[in-house]
């Protein structure tokens, strides 16, 4: 979300105080009140929260507290080893495994990171497009659903020369992403069906076509009776970046190029400009001779196109041995928290998508290492997400001093597009 | 983001992307839709349709009066809907063209015949049990009721309630928890209305204190609920099952003399107690939001709150009590999966309802009536499903799952068109 009502940086609005500030006061402000700083205090709070469900539900920690008063040294040992070994093994298992002899392997989790985060920025670039413009698009899952049966029908089914065919099949997703968006955006502007329910009603609608077509239709494997479909063909599959060792594919440049385009196409392009017009205040864009309905189409077939770049991703990039009908594996969900993490700005949603990209890579070694289930990494994701949505909480939290002048009202933190409505 | 700006009413006079046909002010969108669904079930009961007799047995057998079962001859019974289907449209044409509103109980006739030519078509040589349907309707539709209810009631007031699935989420893992360890259902209920009310302080406090986007907080809450009771579910239930999550369930009790009645006593009078409160929630949430002092408070708050402020209402408190209110609702239909229907927690068991009871509270117009109808459609097109896939229905299970959805769509952008919420939902209130 556009989020431009943030408050004003410091170092730009004039103090109203007549005496010069010191330089080094002023840097000090700036640090103490600006984003940055309450983007990380809400890493470090969430991890906190974190390191207190670890350390609640582990075993040995249970046990220490039982003769706490006689040992307290004890518990704090065990609540110690808890969270450390379970955050260690959170960071090895993302950014880099110090276990590991040579620098080659010791990399490795980083380019995992990578490739987690691929999908996540490009359905969380749909998602923050579709914010920009008014709309909410929940329906990342059915989007990724098609595009991976429309892009994977023509990785597996087709025989075409190497590199034409990954084309194909790459141009096939994002249209079928489009297709199942543009749906959305074409009901909206015809009868003005909201897009939350009709989004929400064709996630279901893809989920069980896509079941159907891996049982009895043409995405069924010959001769299996696994609703799965074929593997894809190799001349089909997104070629490794760094070498066969690493799962970190093209898949990786593509979203980069994505999160290029959507930032020209928001920021520079003259639709990027309609786009935001209709999403800041559709009575006004209208009235300026903007075609609100056209836009909403529009929007929706970008939106549903991003996101189908994730979904023909995970079919030709992550998981080439065929796919089944979870293929989407909750990331039209997820891209939701990265485009709001990201404020909707696609350098920020890279920036978000990279982030939950190190959890999801992170949150398996934990799981394999500390026995920490998995889902801890949906709640330390969404205490960050609302953290940094609520400055105003972070700052009371650690008190820090709030921006700019003595403010005489709170400046909502709410989008812009959501106040047009 | 519950309210459309009104620019996108289609039914505006001039406006130059709709085509001629919007020149005019009649909608032709409800013939249009009615003559789709016509062609539909002529194509399915006539020109693909099934010889045979269908059987339909309307009493189970517990009941006192005993109905005879009715029986109906397949292909005949195909033709005659049709035909039926063919002269409602015809009527509906005419009505549009005469300038007159298309009646809803038209639109309910057609529903039904429509229904009745399917149930007939997919049962060709088998039976039906009508009650067992519709009473797995009703269960399956509780729970969306209940969250539909919180979602109205927070919606009126003027905050969006996307967490309607963390509501459901967290009653449905407190009641489990709380009732096992207790061993008193009745406990277990009153947890998961304070569970509900817990995510509902955060909704509020964000978004009332912080003036977070209320989608975003909704959205998160979702998100973090099934993360926390995902966590404690696998740290915690699992390794624990026998003291922490099997939860006595709660019996079924049978009204005297409503339970007897045919049809509808095995329906709705031989349920749960979960399910009777439903019914008294429904009930006591449309007089209360339009019979009562509480109820236009309310709603004068959620559609324009500085009027209400200037008339001395406290909007702020308003709308915390009452989205904690609707937490509590919302609560209520979490207990009904660990309590109710299923009887033991497990990881996000909610599977998506509380998403569905929100598509319910747009297509009932923000209505707590209307809400709860369409959360009884979504019930009934689930159920539909189960019943025909145990007599074996010659469509693929997957399309007949696909049907409630793709009604929604049409229904939707048919007959419901241009929603228009509460008007100040979604936006904060900040006092100058």
């Amino acid at each position: 979300m556009s989020a431009v009502q943030e408050p004003p940086a410091p170092g730009r609005t004039p103090t109203p105080e007549p005496v010069e500030e010191s330089r080094w006061h002023g840097i000090f402000r700036e640090i103490t009140t600006g984003n940055a700083i309450i983007s990380v205090l809400a890493v470090v709070i969430a991890l906190a929260v974190g390191a207190v469900m670890i350390a609640f539900t582990n075993e040995d920690v249970q046990e220490s507290a039982g003769y706490f008063f006689s040992r307290p040294t004890d518990l704090l040992s065990a609540v110690w080893q808890a969270v450390s070994g379970a955050y260690s093994a959170l960071f090895q298992g993302s950014i880099y495994n110090f276990r590991r002899d040579t620098f080659a392997d010791g990399i490795r989790p980083l380019t995992e990171t990578l490739t987690y985060a691929t999908p996540l920025i490009a359905a969380g670039l749909g998602v923050a497009l579709g914010f920009r413009v008014g709309l909410f698009n929940i329906g990342g899952r059915g989007q990724m659903l098609i595009a991976a049966t429309l892009g994977g029908w023509v990785a597996f089914a087709l025989e075409l020369p190497a590199g034409i065919h990954m084309v194909a099949a790459l141009v096939a997703g994002v249209a079928g992403g489009a297709l199942w968006g543009g749906l959305v955006g074409l009901l909206k502007a015809r009868t003005g069906a909201h897009e939350v329910i009709t989004t929400i009603m064709l996630n279901y609608i893809a989920f069980y076509l896509v079941s159907y077509l891996l049982r009895d239709g043409f995405l069924k494997t010959p001769g299996s009776n696994n609703p799965q479909s074929p593997a894809s063909k190799p001349n089909s599959v997104f070629f490794d970046l760094l070498g066969p060792g690493y799962n970190l594919h093209f898949g990786f440049i593509l979203v980069i190029a994505a999160t290029v385009f959507t930032w020209w196409l928001l920021g520079r392009s003259s639709l990027g400009f309609k786009f935001r017009a209709v999403g800041e205040n559709p009575n006004a864009a209208k009235v300026a001779g903007i075609s609100v309905q056209r836009m909403y189409v529009y929007a929706m077939l970008f939106s549903g196109g991003l996101v189908g770049l994730a979904g023909i991703n995970q079919v030709i990039g992550t998981t080439t041995s065929g796919f089944g009908a979870g293929i989407d594996s909750g990331i039209g969900f997820d891209a939701i928290t990265v485009a709001l993490l990201g404020r909707s700005k696609p350098w920020g949603v890279f920036a978000a998508g990279i982030l939950f990209g190190a959890f999801k890579a992170g949150s398996f070694s934990m799981q394999a290492a500390e026995g920490v289930p998995i889902d801890i990494v949906l709640v330390v994701q969404s205490l960050i997400v609302l953290f940094i949505a609520a400055p105003p909480l972070v700052r009371a939290i650690f008190r820090l001093p709030t921006p700019g002048a003595p403010r005489r009202k709170p400046v909502p933190n709410v989008t812009q597009e959501v106040v047009a409505k | 983001m519950s309210t459309i700006a009104p620019v996108n009413q289609p039914t505006q006079p001039h406006d130059p992307d709709n085509g001629p046909a919007t020149t005019v002010i009649k909608s032709w969108k409800a013939p249009i839709v009615l003559g789709v669904f016509t062609v539909l079930g002529f194509l399915l009961l006539v020109v693909f349709g099934r010889s045979g007799v269908s059987t339909m047995s309307l009493s189970t057998s517990s009941d006192l009066i005993q109905l005879p079962d009715v029986l109906l001859p397949t292909r005949e019974t195909g033709i005659v809907v049709t035909v039926l289907l063919a002269a409602i449209t015809g009527v509906s044409v005419w009505m549009v063209q005469s300038s007159r509103k298309v009646p809803i109980w038209l639109y309910s006739v057609f529903a039904f015949l429509l229904l009745l030519g399917f149930l007939a078509w997919a049962s060709a040589d088998e039976r039906i049990p009508v009650p067992g349907l519709l009473f797995g309707s009703l269960s399956l539709a509780v729970p969306l009721i209940f969250g539909a209810l919180g979602g109205v009631i927070s919606e009126r007031v003027g905050v969006v309630n996307v967490a309607i699935e963390g509501q459901l989420l967290a009653g449905a893992f407190t009641s489990a928890v709380v009732a096992s360890v207790t061993q008193q259902p009745l406990l277990g209920l009153l947890a998961a209305m304070i569970a509900g009310v817990l995510v509902s302080f955060v909704l509020a406090a964000f978004s009332i204190k912080y003036f977070v986007d209320q989608v975003i907080v909704g959205v998160v809450l979702n998100v973090l609920v099934t993360g926390l009771t995902g966590f404690l579910f696998s740290q915690l239930l699992a390794p624990n099952k026998a003291l922490l999550n099997q939860p006595p369930k709660f019996e079924r009790i049978n009204i005297p003399l409503l339970s007897e009645i045919p049809i509808v006593g095995p329906v709705f009078f031989r349920q749960t107690l979960i399910v009777y409160i439903m019914y008294i929630a429904v009930a006591a949430v449309y007089f209360g939001i339009f019979h009562t002092k509480w109820g236009l408070r309310l709603r004068a708050v959620g559609e324009h709150p500085q009027a209400a402020d200037t008339v001395g209402i406290n909007v702020t408190g308003t709308r915390f009590w009452n989205v904690s209110l609707a937490g509590a609702v919302a609560g209520l239909g979490g207990a009904y999966f660990t309590l109710g229907s299923v009887g033991a927690f497990g990881k996000e068991m909610t599977a998506g309802a509380g998403f569905i009871a929100l598509a319910a509270v747009i297509f009932g117009r923000w209505d707590p009536i209307r809400a709860t109808l369409a959360a009884l459609l979504f019930g009934f097109a689930s159920n539909l499903q189960n019943v025909l896939s145990i007599i074996g229905s010659p469509v693929p299970s997957e399309f007949m799952l696909m049907l409630p959805y793709l009604v929604t769509i049409f229904a939707v952008a048919g007959l419901v068109g241009t929603s228009r919420g509460p008007a100040a939902s979604g936006k904060p209130y900040i006092k100058s």
